[in-house]
């Protein structure tokens, strides 16, 4: 058994980042995710596991300092939230284009534009859709858990070596302020310079004599090549939707009515749907816990039986778009949420379950 | 079964959040699963603030909840706020300094601690939210004492242990003076 | 018949000049006349003769030069436009004991990147600015650069750049001379063989501070001509620049071991 901590959301990130044996973190402050930054310089990693943390001066600077780290072979990180994520866009645009694995934490708050400081779930369309310009996809993670925080960030980056793709935890403020138990796993030992160019041949360690030399780039002046790569990610990305869905499902084998909901508002749906139950209203929730790539399969196994999927959201209404792709049309799929830092209560969701159940009969 | 949820309320500086933190820590020793959510929304205005804790031994769902089994309340406005909030046969505990407007509902048990009182007799302002806190373990022993003080250790930086003995005291002062009110 | 003369000539006694290793085969795409290709020419010479090349990782800008890694035969990576010192600020604190430079020119680094330039050069990262100042967008066909010369014309400012609606040809070198943590700036040319062999000396004595214990940023800016963007032969763009950047650009080293060789406050006229 781990080391068992009280630890807020961001702290217990921050804290899997050194166990992880993270290379670097560039990052910027900006509420309600400054805790991860702060965190990482308390507690000083360069004198322990030889983790550079920086505060850059921008998000725009961040995200490139870890594009130069993570093509240098290195485990590079940043975090962020939304207003600053956007910044990030031209980066991970980049990063994708350059297939470089990385790890980018948005720790959502309300918006559009400076928006509040409060949660909000308003940036899955910039996450899963796209963001930056360009055919590119985010492997995205969503903790629900200050324990997912932490193991997140590690499977975050697992991912991202495995298929030299940028990885995004996509969190928000309940899930990022609050405090749980955690259990933090063991060190991992940080990799040396020479395992890094072992397990990385593709990356720019300086070139030895008598090899080719690496090149980092996501420019192709020839538009047949650079479809030739577009369709190399098209497979490699149809990989990882088949392999790589995580999600987790409570009380839907038998539900007439599934709640989707990931992050926070999943927390409250897991009560709504306990409430519902308690009423003999057959409730279940099903909690993406990659939104992309998004558990299509597992919410189409219900459609011999559920009567409706209800999409729970802080925002109004993104992911309800892929329930709808998802479910085609077979059964009735609707959108409840509140917007801007506000929080809907386990109470409101079970109103909304039980309207949506009338407007369906 | 323990599962209890408790929302304390109060205002900034009275050591709210953190004798949260104190009883979602005595939660960890005691093996029961815990959440620590402060308010967080437009409520935070006013200078007053809250946080909502979870001790249960089964896995928490919803960290955000809008009725509880326990509010403990230390100013009017909280008073006002969360006095609604409790569940019927709930608890109410709550400091009267301050109080102008007593709390009025027949259905829930209510309790008082005069802990600003006392804190300021014995000249211990900075154990006033152990008072508190010794109070409602009296009411609902939900951890054991030694949890807290195993919390303590395990939270507390090495420099400051020296001060685990007042707060012990304050824990034992609450548990002597709390009153039942209904 | 020909043939028979040219093998007569090619000869390893005859070799008078020889492209460095660390130069590709491939023919550079940039105009004749053009500073780059000399300038890579020079910097891939100074990491060959340092020995430095299985230590060493280049970023390559946005603008003429965005395939330098093209003709450089070491490890290089591509930065979006103007944030190759954040790129090299990221490799550069993984790898403290490599050697890192940027090729960038004056649109990359002083208009849109001027903030990563600032910024890396405030914080004094080991690595190598090598700044090409050219007055002008090359690639993007003869825009208006932050460095453009007042009254100079160019696609966007076809009446000469009035300075009293566009700005000031920006002297950046002048400006993060006067950050403490940049070690060593110095501005050169190579538009003369002379002028060629002491920049090769600059990027040199500037690569060889990298393996020093003493951190700090050096930047190199070197002033080159843009024939086809100022619409000249690549004669007359010299001696334009000899008579007009020069002025404004004066060659020289300002700043050596984080000790002003002179002022770098320049009083407009």
């Amino acid at each position: 058994m781990g080391e068992l901590r009280l630890m807020k959301g961001n702290e217990a990130l921050a804290e899997a980042a050194i166990r992880a044996g993270v290379d670097a973190y560039y990052g910027y402050p900006i509420t309600p995710q400054s805790e991860i930054m702060e965190h990482l310089m308390a507690e000083n990693p360069i004198k322990t596991t030889g983790m550079v943390v920086l505060q850059a001066e921008s998000e725009t600077a961040s995200i490139n300092m870890v594009y130069g780290a993570a093509a240098a072979g290195k485990k590079a990180m940043t975090s962020s939230s939304s207003p600053g994520v956007s910044l990030m866009q031209e980066g991970l645009s980049y990063i994708a284009g350059a297939e470089l694995p990385c790890v980018v934490v948005n720790v959502v708050r309300g918006g559009p534009g400076l928006g509040t400081i409060q949660p909000s779930q308003a940036d899955y369309f910039q996450t899963v859709k796209g963001g930056g310009h360009g055919d590119y996809k985010l492997i995205t993670l969503a903790p629900a858990s200050v324990q997912e925080m932490a193991d997140f960030l590690k499977l975050a980056f697992d991912l991202a070596f495995k298929y030299r793709n940028p990885a995004m935890i996509l969190s928000d403020g309940v899930i990022g302020q609050m405090m749980e138990k955690v259990e933090l796993f063991d060190y991992i030992p940080r990799l040396s310079d020479e395992q890094v160019a072992e397990n990385c041949p593709w990356a720019t360690t300086g070139k030895k004599k008598g090899t080719q030399r690496r090149i980092i780039t996501s420019l192709n002046l020839v538009p047949h090549l650079q479809e030739q790569f577009n369709q190399h990610l098209v497979e490699k990305y149809k990989t990882i939707q088949d392999t790589e869905v995580m999600c987790e499902q409570l009380d839907c084998e038998d539900a007439d009515y599934i709640i989707v909901a990931y992050g926070s508002s999943a927390r409250t749906s897991m009560k709504a749907v306990q409430m519902a139950r308690e009423k003999g209203l057959k409730a279940g929730l099903l909690r993406p816990q990659t939104l992309w790539p998004f558990p299509i399969k597992q919410i189409q196994s219900h459609l011999s039986h559920a009567k409706g999927f209800l999409s729970v959201e802080m925002s109004a209404g993104q992911m309800v778009e892929d329930v709808r792709l998802a479910v085609n049309g077979k059964v009735p799929v609707e959108h409840y949420g509140r917007m801007g830092g506000m929080i809907a209560s386990p109470a409101d969701i079970l109103q909304a379950l039980e309207n949506f159940k009338q407007s369906i009969n | 079964m323990t599962n209890e949820e408790i929302i304390i309320a109060g205002f900034g500086g009275q050591g709210v959040l953190s004798m949260g933190k104190i009883l979602a820590y005595s939660g960890i020793m005691q093996n029961l699963e815990v959440s620590w959510m402060p308010s967080y929304g437009p409520e935070m205005r006013g200078g007053t603030a809250n946080v909502t804790v979870i001790l249960s031994e089964e896995r928490i769902s919803s960290p955000i909840l809008t009725s509880f089994d326990t509010a403990i309340i230390l100013n009017q406005q909280s008073l006002d706020k969360f006095e609604t909030a409790i569940k019927p046969g709930g608890t109410l505990l709550y400091d009267p300094n301050g109080i102008s407007n007593p709390p009025t509902r027949t259905d829930i048990k209510i309790y008082s601690v005069e802990a600003t009182k006392a804190a300021h007799e014995k000249n211990m302002a900075k154990i006033f939210n152990m008072i508190v806190l010794g109070a409602y373990l009296k009411i609902n022993p939900v951890v054991d004492v030694a949890n807290v003080e195993a919390g303590l250790k395990k939270s507390l930086p090495e420099r400051h242990h020296k001060l685990i003995p007042a707060n012990l005291e304050g824990l034992k002062i609450g548990s002597e003076i709390v009153k039942k009110v209904n | 018949m020909e043939n028979n003369i040219l093998d007569q000539i090619i000869k390893p006694e005859n070799c008078v000049f020889k492209k460095t290793r660390l130069l590709t085969d491939k023919p550079f795409h940039y105009c004749p006349g053009c500073g780059h290709g000399v300038i890579h020419r020079i910097t891939m010479e100074v990491i060959e003769e340092l020995g430095i090349e299985e230590q060493t990782i280049g970023v390559a800008p946005v603008g003429c030069a965005v395939m330098a890694y093209d003709y450089m035969d070491i490890d290089v990576q591509e930065a979006a436009h103007g944030r190759a010192p954040a790129v090299a600020t990221g490799i550069k604190r993984v790898y403290p004991n490599k050697y890192v430079f940027t090729y960038q020119g004056d649109g990359d680094l002083a208009a849109i990147g001027t903030a990563e330039t600032m910024h890396c050069c405030n914080r004094g990262e080991n690595i190598l600015i090598i700044f090409v100042n050219n007055g002008i967008y090359g690639m993007t066909g003869g825009q208006m650069a932050p460095t453009t010369l007042e009254g100079a014309k160019t696609a966007t400012c076809p009446y000469g750049r009035d300075v009293s609606t566009m700005g000031y040809p920006i002297r950046i070198t002048e400006l993060v001379a006067q950050l403490p943590a940049v070690r060593f700036v110095t501005r050169q040319s190579v538009h003369t063989p002379a002028a060629v062999r002491k920049c090769k000396n600059a990027i040199k004595k500037a690569m060889q501070y990298q393996s020093e214990g003493k951190q700090g940023t050096c930047i190199v800016e070197v002033l080159s001509n843009c024939n086809s963007g100022w619409k000249m032969s690549p004669v007359q763009a010299n001696k334009w620049m000899e008579e007009n950047t020069f002025k404004y650009y004066q060659p020289g080293d300002i700043k050596d071991n984080f000790k002003l060789l002179k002022s770098p406050v320049i009083e407009q006229q």
